[in-house]
């Protein structure tokens, strides 16, 4: 842990609770979610589909613009408490502070601009960037995030690279103005084998490259045992257990966790 | 980029003349009628039909009387019309064009801008009263059927509350060049333009709309928000943008077939000498070659147009540009 998260934990969730209004009645998504992170740790966050995972994520991103949406609790980044933040201080912090990366590469970048438009526009929305500075450092991150040939992968659109790539400069982009807190919601589910194990790697070295701390959103198992220090289970709403990724795994104490690892292929 | 736009280009002749043979066979090589009599118009002297049939080569075969015929429209542009006492066909077009160019310009601009405005400020503002309000009033533009407005509109401005101050600047029902005065064309054609726009005006804001709510939706808009842009930022950058394509492309299919002579109702209503007004009055008197020349120059238009639009989304959507 470092100094500046010494005092408090880079990220501390308390008692969120996330409802849905639907047809007069309220609907409970997240309940009583409560967890923290530490910098540079990778926390992991399994559960199975529907259970709220990417309604926590884009409640900590602040996106959730649903009408009749209730969220309370508290979150609190570097200490400072974010929810019910003015919607402009809370765009100053997302992209910039806290970013997130999506499951699906192929629809998550704008299709009718550049990658490097995309990434220079992060850039320049939350720093002075002249256009050539930013397009300067946007080669550089996709360089670091193993795109070859960045120079020119910046002047292509999305739908011109593999899907591999596609994440990688969508990684790129989410790094661009190096954020505490990367969110990242399946990130590989929508890539094949191959990439996936790539993607995954190159998300271990993010910590020690960037100091980035991820909150790694996922339903698969495999994933959280190479992945993740410490993971999260949610069982409908609700956080079944949490532990380091090793005791987890040694030790299942609830049984919806045992049964997931159950579940992991030989 | 340049190979695409070139085939497109090669498309466009081969489209042009099979429209050209077509409007050719309906109207010259329709068994059992004789071109001749159609041409010289009704109760013409043996020797105007004469000279008629020499002119236009009737006794010859049926492809050099195409060629002859597209001859005088396009390259020696002597067609004339014998109903209409030897008048030249093309010239009379190409008197009609600017004006017809002139109102549907000027209905366009005002109709993309209003749209634009009003599509994005009811997404904007999605499920509240503006919205609705909005699209209310894009209905009711969609409903009023023009020559009724336009006719509704000329009783206001040209006699009931003419002499108000509110109108009495409107000129009579005409058309002024705008080579011979900018402002009296302004003044004369900002009213027709108006009624003009107004359906389209219902009819794009609402398309608009419904395009952004969808693309709204899309994940990159989640992404761009997810980049701490502005609002106004992901809406106009990244969602009108995308809903762009789909506007621009009916765009130019509307705007061409206004040209082409799509605009008759308003130009009727107004006055205004333009194609419209001129087909409408070739097809009232039979007059066969102008006939022929109007449909064949609103043909070249919203063929020029199609291309246009094409050209243009290939501008617009890196997507179209890699497929060809
Ligand atoms: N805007 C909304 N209005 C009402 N209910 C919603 C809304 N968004 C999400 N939900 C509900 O919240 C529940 C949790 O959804 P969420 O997307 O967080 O699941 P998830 O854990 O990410 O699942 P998956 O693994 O399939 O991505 C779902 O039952 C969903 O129907
Ligand atoms: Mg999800």
């Amino acid at each position: 842990m470092s100094t500046d998260t010494h005092s408090h934990p880079l990220l501390d969730v308390r008692d969120l609770c996330i409802s849905f209004t639907s047809r007069g009645q309220s609907i409970p998504i997240v309940e009583n979610m409560s967890f923290s992170m530490a910098g540079r740790e990778i926390l992991g966050l399994v559960g199975e589909s529907g259970s709220g995972k990417s309604v926590t994520a884009m409640a900590l991103m602040g996106l959730i613009d649903a009408p009749g949406v209730t969220i309370t609790g508290s979150v609190r980044f570097k200490g400072q408490e974010i929810l019910g933040l003015p919607a402009r201080e809370f765009r100053a912090l997302r992209g910039r502070e806290i970013a997130m990366i999506f499951q699906d590469p192929m629809t998550a970048f704008t299709p009718v601009y550049t990658i490097g438009w995309q990434i220079d526009e992060q850039l320049r929305v939350h720093n002075k960037f002249s256009r050539k500075q930013a397009r300067t450092r946007t080669i550089e991150l996709l360089a670091e995030m193993g795109v070859p040939d960045p120079a020119n992968t910046a002047n292509r659109y999305p739908h011109q690279l593999s899907g591999g790539l596609r994440q990688r400069a969508m990684i790129a982009m989410a790094l661009s103005c190096n954020p505490s807190v990367l969110i990242a919601d399946e990130p590989t589910t929508a890539l094949d084998v191959t990439v996936q194990a790539q993607i995954l790697d190159l998300m271990r070295k993010l910590r020690t490259t960037h100091g980035s701390s991820i909150l790694l959103i996922t339903h698969d198992m495999g994933v959280v045992a190479e992945t993740c220090d410490r993971t999260l289970v949610l069982y409908s709403g609700r956080v079944a257990e949490e532990g380091t990724t090793q005791d987890l795994f040694a030790h299942p104490q609830h049984p919806y966790t045992a049964a997931l690892l159950a579940s992991i292929p030989p | 980029m340049i190979l695409p736009l070139l085939r497109r280009m090669g498309q466009t002749v081969f489209v042009l003349f099979g429209i050209s043979a077509l409007v050719f066979a309906v109207f010259f090589a329709t068994p059992g009628a004789d071109p001749t009599a159609r041409i010289a118009g009704r109760n013409a002297a043996p020797q105007t039909m004469e000279k008629v049939r020499k002119e236009y080569g009737f006794d010859r075969p049926l492809p050099v009387q195409y060629a002859i015929m597209m001859k005088k429209l396009f390259i020696t542009r002597d067609l004339a019309s014998y109903a209409n006492r030897g008048e030249l066909v093309v010239p009379e077009i190409m008197r009609a064009a600017p004006v017809t160019l002139s109102l549907v310009t000027g209905a366009a601009i005002i109709w993309v801008v209003l749209s634009i405005g009003m599509g994005v400020l009811a997404a904007a503002c999605k499920g509240s009263w503006i919205d609705r309000l909005l699209m209310m009033v894009g209905l009711i533009g969609i409903s009023i059927p023009v020559f009724w407005l336009g006719q509704v509109v000329n009783l206001i401005t040209q006699n009931r509350y003419h002499d108000t101050w509110l109108f009495s600047w409107v000129p009579g029902l005409g058309y002024v060049p705008f080579t011979q005065s900018p402002l009296a064309w302004f003044r004369a054609l900002v009213i027709p333009w108006c009624v003009l726009a107004v359906m389209f005006v219902g009819i794009y804001s609402r398309i608009l709309r419904a395009d952004l709510v969808a693309t709204m939706g899309e994940d990159f808009m989640r992404t761009a928000r997810a980049k701490g842009l502005s609002p106004s930022r992901v809406l106009l950058r990244h969602g009108l943008r995308t809903a762009l394509i789909t506007f621009v492309s009916l765009f130019g299919m509307d705007f061409a077939q206004l040209v082409g002579g799509g605009a008759l109702l308003t130009e009727v209503v107004f006055g205004l000498p333009g194609v419209g007004r001129l087909t409408y009055q070739a097809l009232n008197s039979l007059d066969l070659p102008l006939i022929m020349a109007t449909v064949m120059y609103s043909a070249v238009f919203v063929v020029l147009a199609n291309a246009v639009v094409d050209a243009a989304y290939l501008f617009l959507d890196p997507r179209v540009r890699d497929v060809h």
